[in-house]
């Protein structure tokens, strides 16, 4: 068994495929927590796809994906804000229209750009294929994101449960709220290597969601969900490793699968445990 | 002592408030009622800057309130409050203390007296560890009046507190009121009920966007202003339920 798990770590793409598992597995569900109590779940998989367009411009420039992708997720997040506060337009729709255009806008990109984009890692995710430079960013992502929710966690607490209270105590919910679509943008950048942006809101809310069903406590949730997460992209990357498996739908295979055990045998709220 | 001075409100062009005035002094438990849609709860959050003000000033001991939103607590309506959240109700109430406490630092021993005993005050210490979800609406609603208590406020501005609740709650609230009364505090509340409650209220803002009448429950509550707000003819307001007579 304990030779099952250590052969893998003989090979380099292994060891960096499981660091920034790991890394990813934690960082998304505590991201994700935030998305669950706020019912802004969708929010996480449209600034997916909108950081596509971004991801191509640098692509083409030679700068870092990180600043095009960046730029382009968080301008997608305020399109949406914009067209939902100049307009009778509502949400649900106002993301529809927005991240299918931003997909659209990146696919073209590409072509007409002529990048050698592989469309398919980013879509999917390639953990295998991770380098030390990927693990690197997302470790500097993870680390200033933790600290962030650390320090200011009372006050993010307050606005996520109540936004008009935390208004009306004069938090900065403006400013909080630039916060939250950053953090989210950052993550799923951290997390394209690992499970590609069309699985990436799987890793945000699969996690957390299934925490949401043990514990009472949105701190509890974070931290039960980022063991569930980092457990999830390990096991998903195993799998992977012998199975032959493409690694970020495996990730995400294991993740709903706590999900559907937390949902059938949860103590608490378990459809097949509950008391009535 | 608050001033309001021809605060106006519009949204999106409809116009939620208009040009309403009026002043509370300290000690003055005052009621907000008027028909769905009058702008009561857009006053509330209007009074605080929550909704931009089309024009007018509000003014709490001479200075613009919004610079001093650290003297106000303000409990919301329900229906504003995911009742599902992962949270305690212990750290509901803590959270009155986070503009007091400040960035970066976690709650000491004096806030942590502060919430118990606001807790104790509205009787729901016990629950403290259970999850706010799992209460009945009067102990959630009491939960958040601790948790107004527990800022320490000059002001309290209180959305349909009694909107839901149990008689046991209606109890517990209406003596603390009366104690905050007694402290000097100003209480502003917007209301539904037009059972007993109106009754301990000193003073009443009828409202149809506009300010149709301001002065005692006795003389506010009048036929030709409930007309005036509300366009039917109604006979002895004080003695009945506005609610159980034409809106259910």
């Amino acid at each position: 068994m304990l030779n099952l798990l250590l052969e893998p770590l003989s090979y380099e793409f292994m060891r960096n495929a499981i660091a920034i598992s790991v890394l990813v597995g934690v960082l998304c569900p505590v991201v994700g927590s935030y998305l669950i109590v706020q019912r802004m779940a969708m929010l996480g998989d449209v600034i997916a796809h909108c950081v596509l367009p971004g991801l191509s411009i640098s692509f083409f420039l030679g700068i870092d994906i990180l600043i095009g992708a960046f730029g382009s997720g968080i301008l997608g997040a305020f399109l949406i804000a914009w067209i939902r506060s100049q307009s009778r337009v509502k949400a649900d729709a106002a993301m529809a229209l927005t991240f299918s255009t931003f997909f659209a806008l990146g696919v073209t990109l590409i072509t007409v750009l002529k990048n050698k984009l592989d469309l398919d890692s980013f879509l999917f995710g390639d953990v295998l294929g991770a380098t030390p430079h990927d693990i690197q960013r997302t470790l500097v992502i993870t680390g200033l994101i933790l600290l962030v929710i650390k320090l200011f966690y009372k006050e993010l607490l307050f606005y996520t449960f109540d936004k008009t209270g935390a208004q009306a105590i004069g938090l900065p919910i403006n400013t909080i709220y630039f916060g939250f679509m950053a953090a989210i943008t950052l993550t799923i950048i951290a997390s394209m290597q690992a499970v590609g942006v069309i699985l990436v809101i799987s890793l945000l809310v699969g996690p957390a969601l299934t925490a949401y069903l043990l514990v009472k406590e949105l701190h509890q949730m974070m931290m039960v969900g980022a063991m569930l997460g980092a457990l999830s992209s390990v096991s998903g990357v195993y799998l992977s490793y012998y199975h032959n498996l493409p690694s970020g739908p495996a990730i995400v295979l294991v993740s709903s699968s706590l999900f559907l055990l937390a949902l059938l045998f949860s103590p608490s709220q378990g459809i097949l445990t509950r008391s009535h | 002592m608050l001033e309001v001075k021809q605060l106006a409100v519009n949204y999106r062009g409809v116009c939620g408030l208009d040009s309403v005035s009026f002043q509370v002094s300290p000690g003055q438990l005052v009621g907000i009622i008027g028909p769905n849609g009058a702008g009561k709860s857009t006053l509330l959050k209007a009074l605080l800057g929550l909704v931009p003000a089309a024009g007018g000033m509000v003014r709490y001991c001479t200075c613009p309130l919004h610079q001093q939103l650290a003297r106000v607590a303000y409990i919301p309506q329900r229906s504003q409050i995911d009742w599902d959240y992962p949270i305690t109700v212990w750290q509901v109430v803590m959270m009155a203390r986070t503009r007091q406490l400040g960035w970066f630092r976690s709650p000491g021993r004096a806030a942590k007296e502060i919430v118990r005993a606001a807790l104790e005050r509205v009787e729901v210490l016990n629950l403290r560890d259970r999850r706010i979800g799992e209460l009945s609406g009067g102990q959630q609603q009491r939960v958040f009046l601790a948790r107004a208590l527990a800022q320490q406020a000059d002001l309290f501005l209180l959305d349909e507190p009694f909107t839901g609740v149990d008689k046991k709650t209606e109890a517990v609230m209406l003596e603390v009121f009366e104690e905050l009364r007694l402290q000097g505090k100003i209480l502003l509340l917007s209301t539904h009920e037009w059972g007993q409650s109106l009754h301990q209220l000193d003073r009443l803002l009828l409202l149809n966007q506009g300010l149709i009448a301001d002065g005692s429950p006795q003389q506010v509550m009048t036929p030709e202003n409930l007309h005036q707000a509300y366009g039917v003819h109604l006979g002895n307001p004080l003695h009945q339920d506005l609610e159980t007579t034409f809106f259910c």
